[in-house]
């Protein structure tokens, strides 16, 4: 972790336009959650498939997409990197920074709205909101690192990135049951269901299998992206 | 092989030196830098070449941003490619102009200072500041700077930490005069001071304002090295090649090559095509010829003046 490079990054994803970026769709939990309040719909069903269906189905991949190329495929495309790469920092160090920008980002922008608005549909009840909360943080910690990943690896990472958490997490994840066991969304509710206790919660993906398939992709992911940034290459303009 | 010159007072401190030995490059089947070897020392040294000779490759194999293919590229012994301490000595200013818009000058060159960890990275950034003169921006945004102003500013990053090597590509691209001359005097300033700094360009003039010593690179090869002397009058006293046009060529032709300044004459119906191979006697003899023949000169336009020719020239001289 380097401070001079968390703050810089922080300033890159959520200064000046970007910010609205990222509010946007947790405001739009949140307002979604408290329309239901308002007619008389806030009850532990409706808060169940808000929470699978919006929040972790479409919010956290989508959050995760936008911070965690975020944080470091912007300045892989314009060459500004350079100014970090060329310091005697270690490289996977500079990896981890952009993960923890990205994760705490993530636990700011996805994870709290998540709590916030289960909370204001069913409040305490059944741990609903206690459950998806930190099934939504260990989610975006892993979405974070693939999409740092991802930014390393490509230019095209918003592009890849789309595709992955849509079709990928979206579609064969929600189809297809035996690909169910490789997606982060299905992992984060595991993690939910677990902790709630709400009968309209069920996940086919076991505990014992979901938090260490999300340290595995966590921790690999990152140390990968160290690694790809040891071998950063600029290829000249000629 | 590469003769190296050290015009540069030596300091204190080690002198650096890095060291390319046999480095090639290549992308799929295309080669950018061919078996290059050679030593860069204390100093200012000028990397020349026209566009797309493969000289940001070669400077990006210094700056440790390439992997080469072949050879080793190696800063006092020890590698460059994929060893981040090396950047405790080494400076870089690359060429994209990209840098944290949303920053200040001032935040900018400071967060190099401590991203290098020095012991007091404020004073070591209003000195670098200092040097590029560009203490009274330095709390605007580097979005509001002009071209030069961010060069100026790159540099000032690159050299917070006082780098014993300064690797600089195309610095003085889209720079206005004023500005260019201020970031000439500069760099060869800190050379002058026993610095090791190498830049790259496709313009002559600009490497012999700057540079002590020049390395040329044409299409991925290294075809000479040495004195920009050295080099400018080899690039002066190449046989010249000039289209002429006359009210007698065939006569011109007979007086011209009686003397031994003209190597070929061909005649044709376009004119005239003369080989000068000492160029400055060639262009006294010419006019004096051409009046003792009776003969008018409509025309004179040398066929080969352009870079690429000089620079060919210079390849063939080295590879014979």
């Amino acid at each position: 972790m380097n401070s001079t490079i968390a703050g810089i990054s922080y300033r890159a994803v959520i200064g000046r336009r970007r910010i609205w970026l990222l509010v946007l769709l947790p405001a739009a939990l949140l307002g979604l959650a408290v329309l239901l309040r308002l007619v008389g719909s806030a009850d532990e069903r409706s808060a169940v498939v808000l929470m699978q269906t919006f929040a972790i189905g479409t919010m956290l991949p989508l959050v995760g997409l936008i911070v965690g190329t975020g944080v470091i495929g912007p300045e892989v495309d314009d060459g500004t990197i350079v100014h970090l790469l060329a310091k005697p920092i270690s490289r996977p160090v500079i990896a981890q920074t952009k993960f923890l920008v990205a994760a705490s980002l993530l636990a700011a922008f996805a994870a709290v709205p998540t709590f916030l608005a289960s909370y204001l549909l069913v409040g305490t009840e059944s741990g609903v909101a206690t459950g998806f909360g930190l099934g939504a943080l260990a989610g975006g910690i892993a979405y974070a690192a693939v999409f740092l990943l991802l930014g390393v690896l490509t230019k095209h990472a918003v592009a890849v990135g789309i595709v992955y958490a849509l079709v990928w997490e979206g579609l064969v994840g929600s189809l297809v049951p035996g690909a169910r066991q490789f997606s982060i969304q299905q992992w984060a509710k595991s993690i939910a269901d677990q902790i709630s206790t709400s009968a309209f919660l069920e996940t086919d993906v076991a505990l014992s299998f979901a938090v260490p398939a999300l340290i595995v992709v966590t921790v690999g992911t990152v140390v990968w992206a160290g690694q790809r940034l040891r071998s950063f290459s600029l290829t000249g303009d000629e | 092989m590469t003769a190296q010159t050290v015009n540069a007072p030596q300091t204190a401190t080690e002198a650096a030196a890095i060291e390319l030995r046999q480095v090639s490059r290549w992308y799929g089947n295309v080669v950018a830098v061919n078996d290059v070897t050679m030593t860069i020392g204390p100093g200012v040294t000028g990397l020349l070449g026209p566009n797309g000779a493969g000289k940001s490759t070669l400077l990006h194999m210094m700056a440790g941003f390439l992997a080469p293919s072949n050879g080793t590229v190696t800063l006092n012994g020890r590698p460059i490619w994929r060893n981040h301490e090396i950047y405790r000595d080494i400076g870089l200013v690359p060429e994209r102009e990209a840098v944290y818009g949303f920053l200040t000058g001032w935040q900018f060159v400071l967060s190099s200072a401590k991203l290098h960890r020095l012991p007091d990275p404020e004073a070591a950034a209003t000195r670098a500041l200092a040097t590029v003169e560009m203490q009274d921006a330095k709390d605007r945004r580097i979005e509001t700077y002009s071209k030069g102003m961010r060069q100026r500013v790159k540099v000032a990053a690159a050299m917070v930490h006082d780098p014993r090597v300064l690797l600089l590509d195309e610095p003085f691209n889209g720079m206005d005069p004023r500005q260019r001359l201020h970031l000439m005097d500069l760099v060869r300033a800190m050379g002058a001071a026993g610095k090791t700094i190498l830049f790259s360009s496709h313009i002559l003039e600009e490497v012999e304002r700057v540079a002590q010593h020049i390395e040329v690179l044409v299409a991925g090869r290294h075809a000479a090295s040495g004195d920009f002397r050295e080099i400018r009058r080899r690039m002066t006293d190449r046989p010249h090649l000039f289209k002429i046009r006359s009210s007698d060529d065939r006569r011109l032709a007979a007086a011209l090559i009686a003397d031994a300044s003209s190597g070929s004459v061909s005649l044709s119906e376009a004119g005239l095509e003369v080989q000068a191979i000492d160029f400055r006697r060639f262009t006294r003899l010419l006019p004096r010829v051409a009046r003792d023949a009776g003969v008018h000169i409509w025309q004179v336009s040398p066929a080969d003046e352009d870079l690429e020719s000089v620079f060919s020239y210079l390849i063939t001289r080295s590879t014979r």
